[in-house]
């Protein structure tokens, strides 16, 4: 299993990229740092009751979780893109859409997974206690993977256009909006005593479907991009 | 009759400039008949009083909405399977008019919204279903808009389009699978209308004048896209002389 070629590409490519965000580590802390930031701002700006807090925490995290992978994305090919690497994995006689899959996995384990390390603490500094507070990490665990997926394919379609930072925010938002109505309304129904699993199985078909379609869309666009 | 001698653009474009008089013609008339119908002849509703008329510009107006989408997608599709040209110029050239329905649909409900439920917008998931809807069209119109490349940029927006037409089915069923402010359908293929007849016909009416100023609209706006980008073919400036 190990030796069979396909196998091989996606374990290397993993890796490569992993080694590559590792190497330029900065990048993975600017992303944390600014999914930090956005969450504090709104205490600063709504004002410190902790009821409100509490309140308004599922959709502060979730959002700021959105922006931080938004801001991440357009890093996902465009360097691949000017040194011709990505040409080579055109080339390469494995399917595409898998080679995506590895990239969009690497990029979820460096900027996607820190994410949900992190949301605790903040989740803590919200106010959200006990059980609401694993909610909201399996939310985001199910749930970043799903935007990093899509975010591929907004990535992939503005792929060296001017602009291109923006256009991908324009394009994929309204895409991410099902994840965050979900994420978030698990961990507000988890806050109410309802109970989270209608709203985390939801995810968990977003995660499903954004699994096995995105890659394959995210090819596509790459093709378009690049002929 | 083979119907791919209309992909040609050379055999389309003087096709489409005499049926568009015909089917601007149709909506005047069709739209003219159904407001007439919707707002004099249509009895006033017992709940809602008069201002329940606007639903006659707003239903078939999201119905377009949705379904201007999926044409869209469809012809991206096309596009992309078939590698023709012509296709991605028509999602090019329904993609205005989707926006301007959706828009439409969107600013008739708060002037509905705001005599009947008390405020101009609720964020209810059909509202925020068909907001995203408008998003996608203008994601559409820009990502081709930013592109250079016109070969490239009609295949990457169909590309988006196709992606995004997995909204349409959640806009159309938002109002079963949540239960939500916005009422449910009164109006159903299987089931007896809701509704008087009268009400039924105008609206009815309403929706074929839309049809028909979208089929209207969208070849005038196909038949400039042919005039942008053959400018340099032969038989356009064969028009220019004759």
């Amino acid at each position: 299993m190990k030796n069979s070629p396909l196998t091989a590409a996606m374990w290397g490519l993993l890796r490569r990229d992993l080694l590559l965000a590792w190497r330029r580590r900065s990048e993975l802390l600017t992303t944390l740092f600014f999914f930090v930031i956005v969450a504090g701002l709104f205490p600063l700006g709504i004002g410190p009751e902790p009821a409100t807090l509490r309140t308004i925490a599922p959709g502060v995290v979730w959002i700021a979780a959105l922006l931080s992978c938004l801001l991440s994305l357009h890093r996902l090919f465009a360097v691949d893109y000017q040194d011709g690497a990505l040409e080579q994995m055109l080339l390469a006689p494995q399917p595409l859409s898998l080679l995506v899959m590895s990239k969009v996995c690497a990029h979820w384990i460096a900027a996607g997974f820190p994410l949900v390390l992190l949301s605790p603490l903040l989740g803590l500094q919200f106010g959200l206690t006990g059980s609401t507070l694993w909610v909201l990490v399996c939310s985001l665990l199910l749930g970043t993977p799903v935007l990093s997926a899509l975010g591929s394919i907004g990535a992939a379609l503005t792929l060296g256009i001017r602009g291109s930072g923006l256009l991908v925010a324009l394009l994929t938002l309204p895409l991410f909006v099902p994840v965050l109505i979900f994420g978030a309304g698990a961990v507000v129904s988890s806050d109410a005593g309802l109970g989270a699993e209608a709203h985390l199985s939801l995810l968990g078909a977003c995660l499903v479907l954004a699994t096995v379609f995105a890659p394959w869309a995210t090819a596509a666009a790459l093709r378009i991009a690049l002929e | 009759m083979n119907w791919f001698r209309w992909s040609s653009l050379q055999q389309f474009y003087p096709a489409a400039g005499k049926l568009i008089p015909w089917f601007a013609s149709l909506a005047v008339a069709f739209m003219s008949v159904g407001l007439y119908q919707g707002f004099f002849v249509a009895p006033t509703d017992f709940q809602q009083g008069e201002s329940y008329r606007i639903i006659f510009v707003h239903v078939p107006a999201a119905w377009m909405s949705m379904f201007l989408y999926v044409i869209m997608a469809g012809w991206a599709a096309a596009g992309l399977g078939l590698n023709a040209k012509p296709s991605f110029m028509m999602a090019q050239a329904v993609a205005p008019t989707g926006a301007m329905f959706t828009f439409l649909a969107l600013l008739t409900g708060s002037f509905w919204g705001k005599p009947t439920w008390g405020t101009w917008w609720v964020w209810d998931a059909r509202l925020t279903s068909e907001l995203i809807l408008l998003f996608q069209y203008l994601g559409f119109i820009l990502l081709h808009g930013s592109i250079d490349d016109l070969r490239r940029a009609d295949r990457a927006s169909a590309l988006l389009a196709l992606v995004g037409v997995v909204n349409v089915p959640v806009i159309y069923f938002s109002v079963q699978w949540w239960n939500t402010l916005h009422q449910g359908a009164s109006v159903s293929v299987t089931a007896a209308p809701k509704m008087a007849t009268t009400m039924l016909a105008a609206m009815g009416l309403m929706a074929l004048g839309f049809w028909m100023y979208s089929l209207a609209v969208t070849l005038m706006r196909m038949r400039c896209l042919t005039l942008e980008r053959e400018r340099h073919a032969a038989w356009i400036r064969g028009l220019e002389e004759s």
